[in-house]
């Protein structure tokens, strides 16, 4: 079955980022503005099926982020379609529901409603992603007074606990402390392992060439090549290497 | 896309919100309760020594009939014109269902408002005007009124992403309905032609309302209860419908 399908994606964003104040629009009106688009991604074609782990690799820029954007939803395609069976969890900028005032519990309880938990399933798995967290007594003070790394292995447990069908990867890896790296990195394989599919973005490294059976490289937006993850990363880190 | 718990979101978005405000303030709800008090020591002070008025008695509770409505319009509109942008973290990177933000604003508002209402209430009490069966029709008004809020809030919250001066707008508007609105003049004082205008602005409907439930204590007469609901849910409608239409394009705005 095929859980990710995109035909024909295009994603173009205005240059002025699109934050608006009347001044802009009225510049528009007069053609002061430059009113070029650029392209995020290109006529991107590809589906991931049931079970695939899949990592996008690219240069800065590439478009790695707005492909995820669009696979979870939240920004539709400028022309093309996007097909998605199941709930993406993302990985992505971990933590973005936090807020800094509430304490660990309190975060991690909005979180799951945030991803559409209902109340049962939320308490149930509190406990799970404390424990999973080694937070202990602090889950109880306001995020604060956290450091940045315990800050991550909240964000980390509660991401991967939440039980996603697709869990979308971005750049996380390097989580906390050693010790706690590798326990992420055990859990990510656990859920593949278990049969869900995986959608990793991150930078060429051998956790993530043990991880993924394939590989997307975009390039400006357009996706150069699509296979099994040695060959691809080869081509990748031999582009990078030989001036081009 | 979302399938969840709408309930379970919207109860914690609510919390988060009222914990937020309360645990930055050391003395938490009594700030709540002052304001709108400074407010009515204020304008009963004017309009009973500055520029005495024989005609309304109780001034005291005459204005705060006004206040605690037009207060709660006014921060829960406010904040929920902002509450789409300043939530861009959330609705780039989480897919929650777009109406539950703003919506989610204005009930914790009403936190604030439950607090407000307790001191009128009280105050009616203390003014020697008893409870009444007519109370009974309060939990109807505040009812529409926050029905209205939330559609109108929907509708500038949408637009304020696409053009970031709505929030100057709404911030205007708001100064100058304190003008608009009967909040320290009573309806009679109003010319004829305009006071039946008065009754389709829910905020204004609201404040008569509770004028004659609270302080006459009588029923709210059924034309205006009809003008009060007729508009609210016409507003919250047309809310719900432009910030569906709106909302697709939020990420590029954003």
């Amino acid at each position: 079955m095929k859980v990710i399908q995109l035909q024909n994606v295009t994603k173009t964003f205005h240059r002025s980022g699109g934050q608006k104040l009347l001044r802009h629009y009225l510049e528009d009106i007069l053609g002061k503005t430059d009113p070029e688009r650029f392209f995020a991604l290109k006529d991107v074609s590809f589906s991931v099926r049931e079970g695939e782990s899949v990592a996008v690799i690219g240069a800065n820029g590439a478009g790695k982020s707005t492909l995820l954007s669009l696979v979870t939803g939240l920004a539709p395609p400028s022309t093309g379609t996007v097909t998605v069976n199941g709930r993406a969890a993302a990985l992505l900028d971990l933590g973005s529901g936090f807020h800094p005032d509430l304490t660990g519990r309190e975060n991690i309880l909005l979180n799951a409603s945030l991803l559409g938990f209902s109340r049962s399933r939320a308490h149930a798995l509190y406990d799970k992603i404390v424990e999973f967290s080694e937070l202990d007594d602090f889950i109880k003070e306001p995020l604060r007074t956290y450091s940045n790394g315990m800050m991550l292995r909240l964000a980390f447990s509660v991401a991967v606990n939440l039980e996603p069908q697709i869990l979308i990867i971005d750049e996380v890896l390097a989580v906390g402390d050693q010790k706690f790296q590798a326990k992420c990195t055990e859990k990510i394989f656990e859920i593949r392992n278990e049969g869900r599919t995986i959608l990793c973005v991150s930078h060429v490294s051998p956790t993530l060439r043990e991880l993924c059976d394939r590989a997307l490289w975009l390039d400006h937006g357009q996706l150069i090549m699509d296979g099994p993850i040695g060959e691809v990363s080869a081509a990748y880190e031999g582009r990078l290497t030989s001036p081009a | 896309m979302w399938k969840g718990d709408y309930l379970f979101l919207l109860q914690n978005l609510v919390v988060k919100d009222f914990k937020i405000r309360y645990r930055n303030m050391s003395l938490g709800v009594f700030w709540s309760l002052l304001n709108p008090l400074v407010m009515m020591s204020a304008l009963t002070f004017v309009f009973t020594a500055v520029f005495p008025n024989n005609q309304i008695e109780n001034f005291p509770i005459f204005v705060l009939c006004g206040l605690v409505p037009f207060n709660f319009f006014t921060v829960a509109w406010q904040n929920g014109t902002i509450s789409v942008a300043n939530n861009a973290g959330l609705i780039k990177r989480v897919p929650v269902p777009r109406e539950i933000v703003p919506i989610a604003t204005v009930l914790s508002t009403c936190v604030h408002l439950a607090i407000q209402i307790g001191l009128l209430l009280s105050m009616v009490i203390v003014f020697g005007r008893g409870v009444n069966w007519n109370w009974l029709w309060l939990p109807v008004v505040w009812g529409l009124e926050i029905l209205f809020v939330c559609g109108i809030t929907l509708m500038t919250s949408a637009l304020d992403v696409y053009v970031r001066d709505v929030r100057y707008v709404v911030e205007s508007a708001c100064t100058l309905l304190f003008w608009m609105v009967p909040v320290f003049y009573a309806i009679h004082s109003v010319p004829q032609s305009y006071a039946n205008l008065y009754q389709f602005n829910p905020l204004a409907a609201l404040i008569l309302a509770l004028r004659t439930i609270l302080i006459d204590g009588d029923s709210p007469s059924s034309t205006l209860l009809l003008k009060l609901a007729f508009s609210s849910t016409l507003v919250f409608a047309v809310g719900l419908y432009v910030f569906h239409r709106l909302k697709r394009q939020f990420f590029d705005y954003l």
